[in-house]
């Protein structure tokens, strides 16, 4: 343990722990504008700076990345400190246009709430701040140049956690902008690598990254006379949106939630957890094909994330035939809600708006992904809208959120098995189509339906499971960065021709899983605390429902035996399954 | 499309011999640009492959070091002396004439790829300062005003040559 003084206070930390770190021990928060919990210090703003007297004399350090040393008095907050961090400000803002109440990240944003902790009411410097052309290429992650305070926290997600590379720092100095790897002429985002996984956004401090906002098509439909609006919430939304109003991250609001889209005018409110179950029925079936029927290579690999889909054609489209070619919920509820749904109900399929309430920014990029994604005749799902954006109408509308009564889905299409809540958590679909596949196999049911070595944030989880003798090898990765090893291990026992390290592999892009997802509540920011939060939340769901397991749904049972008939049968295949091809990953 | 077909075996052997080094990037970079003039997009995407670096890496280099060229070089450089006796004498206001004229920036060149436009440190004629060079030709006391006709001078040139080599293949 190391010792020093921090404000007067004595502390005892671990070998390591940053200046920062060891403040919160005695309750001081230093700011940070660079700095984020799930990244490498970049160093790069000097907000945090702290005042250091040891052996050395006394010397000004940046908190976020300086260790604490034996000895060392800290002082964290004195005039100067206060002085030298409001002059740091002042840099940042001679560089940065006045436009919060124009900008999307307005209340949720770090520099305009720094700004206003340490009174930055003059500026001493003249603004040099030049207007940029934004770039909507991808119509989903809207790149504001000129907003970038030059942290680097994008550039690190989107080259490391995710692997993806999409954007860079160009040029130096003054001219550093954040782009796709560009000529002279700049590559716009949608020509290049990324995969619309918002995760740039999520971290992103201030406004210059920010997620396309489509509330106004969804209130011109929810106005349209002509229109039956539908909707449907995914499931880790239950467990973040909370946040928006108050709540502690993780606190289940699925009654609330329905009451508030009733509220705001949809006619039918349903669950995405449903239509998880269905996934799993066919994702299930389908891994049963190939590990006992050998119809089709092993590993099955998940694809239920539209940005690992899209990252997988654009990297590994070798591994195409591994993928299932089963549907998300999401676009598996838009289906449903335009074929069964409206035939049910005697409406039109092309009256029905369906509108998506999901965790991601993909979500909104799936919707048009390919042909099969208009199954029904229809565009399945019209709009998507993520968790913020919903919080948002709700906010609209005055509605005291946290006073509504809990409402009643439409249960044709809502009623979930605790299976289904997990899709939202890194490890859940993994667990939720092992439940399944145990039984489809053996035909019994599982003891104990818990798979506790998929949980949880570890980037790689490995596990086997023994049915009835025979050993099968699970994976969940998440965070795409995770995933190459994985690739690696299974393209080179192919190539080998040796024992397949996995017969069956989940991949989510987002940290966490869904529950970590581009389109969640801005909230104090995205953190590991708040994801395995979100992820508790969801855990207790499934410990809470009737039926643990998608197979053992009664509405599950209802719909295959009104509707789908067979699993992996033509019904199926015609509404719930789709096919992959090999993208370029640069367009220009 | 230029690719790795269109170097010289020893710039190739070069590659691979540099492949695992550090700091290899700049140093292959640099080679490319002394063959081609500038570092095409296609072989930058061919390295990414090669040297298993990403697109993204690679053009962070590229531009950080304002050495490396990623388009074409035009056929006539047009270097403004931005020394400091021509900077005073009006070099700034000569190049944004120049950059106004034939709608680039420095560093870039025409869509003709005919002109390019650099700035560069005293050329030693600062008694003539303000100073400007096309290719080997130099042009002291230059005005705002006679720019147009530098201009012209190398696109009639450039007219003339080609009207030759219409007539030769004829
Ligand atoms: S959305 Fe994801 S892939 Fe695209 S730039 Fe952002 S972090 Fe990278
Ligand atoms: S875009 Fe945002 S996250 Fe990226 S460097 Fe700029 S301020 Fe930081
Ligand atoms: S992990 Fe979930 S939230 Fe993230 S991109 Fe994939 S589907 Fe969207
Ligand atoms: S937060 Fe420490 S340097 Fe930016
Ligand atoms: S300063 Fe231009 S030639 Fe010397």
């Amino acid at each position: 343990m190391i010792k020093a003084i921090i404000d007067g206070y004595e502390i005892n930390v671990e070998p390591g722990t940053t200046i920062l770190d060891a403040a919160k021990k005695v309750q001081i928060n230093i700011p940070t504008l660079c700095y984020h919990p799930d990244l490498p210090a970049t160093a790069a703003c000097g907000i945090c700076i702290v005042k250091v007297k040891s052996a050395m004399g006394e010397r000004i350090l940046r908190a976020c990345c300086t260790p604490v040393e034996e000895g060392m008095e800290i002082i964290t907050n004195d005039p100067e400190v206060i002085v030298i961090r409001q002059n740091v400000l002042q840099l940042i803002l001679s560089n940065h246009p006045n436009e919060c109440l124009e900008c999307e990240r307005s209340g949720s944003c770090e520099l305009q709430q720094l700004a206003w902790e340490f009174g930055m009411k003059s500026r001493y410097f003249e603004n040099i701040y030049k207007k940029v052309d934004e770039d909507d290429s991808t119509r989903i992650i809207i790149l504001h140049p000129e907003k970038c305070i030059k942290c680097g926290r994008c550039l690190e997600v989107c080259q490391k956690m995710q692997n993806v590379w999409a954007l860079s720092f160009l040029d130096r100095g003054i001219e550093t902008r954040f782009a796709p790897a560009g000529d002279i002429d700049d590559v716009s985002l949608d020509d290049s690598p990324c995969i619309r996984c918002g995760q740039c956004a999520e971290h992103c401090p201030v406004g210059a990254i920010i997620v396309l906002d489509q509330t106004k098509v969804v209130w011109d439909a929810l106005r349209d006379k002509q229109k039956y609006c539908v909707v449907q919430i995914a499931p880790s939304v239950r467990a973040a949106i909370g946040e928006s109003f108050g709540y502690e991250p993780g606190t289940i609001l699925t009654g609330k939630l329905y009451s508030a889209l009733r509220r705001l005018g949809f006619k039918a409110v349903f669950d995405t957890n449903f239509s998880a179950d269905v996934t799993i029925i066919e994702e299930a079936n389908e891994f049963v094909e190939r590990f006992v029927h050998e119809k089709k290579e092993l590993p099955l690999i998940t694809t239920c994330c539209p940005s690992w889909v899209d990252f997988m054609e654009k990297h590994h489209p070798d591994m195409i035939p591994n993928f299932s070619s089963c549907k998300s919920p999401q676009q598996i509820m838009g289906a449903l809600s335009k074929t069964y749904y409206a035939d049910k109900m005697g409406i039109a399929p092309e009256n029905i708006f369906m509108v998506s309430i999901m965790p991601c920014t993909s979500k909104k990029f799936e919707i048009t992904r390919s042909m099969e994604m208009f199954s029904s005749g229809h565009r399945d799902v019209d709009v998507v809208l993520t968790t913020r954006e919903l919080a948002r109408m709700i906010k609209q509308t005055g509605l005291d959120f946290a006073k509504l009564e809990d409402a009643e889905p439409d249960h044709i299409l809502s009623d979930y098995s605790g299976a289904g809540t997990i899709f939202g958590s890194t490890g859940g679909v993994m667990e939720a189509a092992l439940r399944t596949a145990y039984n489809l196999i053996t035909k019994k049911e599982l003891d104990n339906v818990d798979f506790e070595q998929v949980r949880g944030l570890e980037g790689i989880k490995e596990t086997t499971v023994n049915i009835e003798g025979t050993e099968v090898r699970v994976c969940a990765a998440h965070g795409l960065a995770n995933v190459e090893t994985i690739i690696n291990r299974i393209r080179e026992a192919k190539e080998n021709g040796e024992e397949l390290p996995y017969h069956f592999v989940e991949v989510m892009a987002c940290k966490g899983g869904c529950i970590g997802g581009g389109g969640q509540p801005y909230g104090v920011g995205i953190s590991n605390e708040i994801r395995l939060k979100r992820m508790k939340g969801l855990y207790d769901d499934d410990k809470n429902s009737a039926k643990r397991c998608s197979h053992n749904n009664p509405y599950i049972i209802k719909l295959y035996e009104d509707f789908v008939k067979d699993p992996l049968g033509e019904t199926a295949e015609r509404y719930f399954h789709t096919s992959y091809r090999e993208r370029v990953t640069y367009k220009k | 499309m230029l690719t790795m077909k269109d170097l010289p075996e020893k710039l190739i052997s070069f590659i691979q011999t540099w492949k695992e080094k550090e700091g290899n990037l700049i140093m292959i970079f640099h080679e490319i640009q002394n063959h081609f003039g500038y570092v095409p997009r296609s072989i930058a995407f061919e390295l990414s492959e090669i040297l298993d670096v990403p697109v993204a890496r690679i053009y962070e280099v590229l531009t950080f070091y304002s050495q490396f060229k990623l388009e074409p070089p035009g056929k006539y450089i047009i270097s403004v002396c931005m020394g400091t006796a021509c900077y005073l004498k009006g070099a700034p206001g000569l190049i944004e004439e120049l950059e106004d004229m034939l709608n680039i920036k420095q560093g870039q060149s025409t869509e003709d790829g005919l002109f390019e436009i650099q700035s560069v440190r005293c050329i030693g004629c600062c008694s003539a300062a303000p100073v400007l060079t096309v290719n080997d030709d130099v042009y002291t006391k230059v005005e705002k005003s006679g720019l147009k006709d530098i201009i012209k001078e190398y696109m009639n040139r450039e007219k003339a040559e080609s009207n030759k080599a219409q007539v030769t293949s004829k």
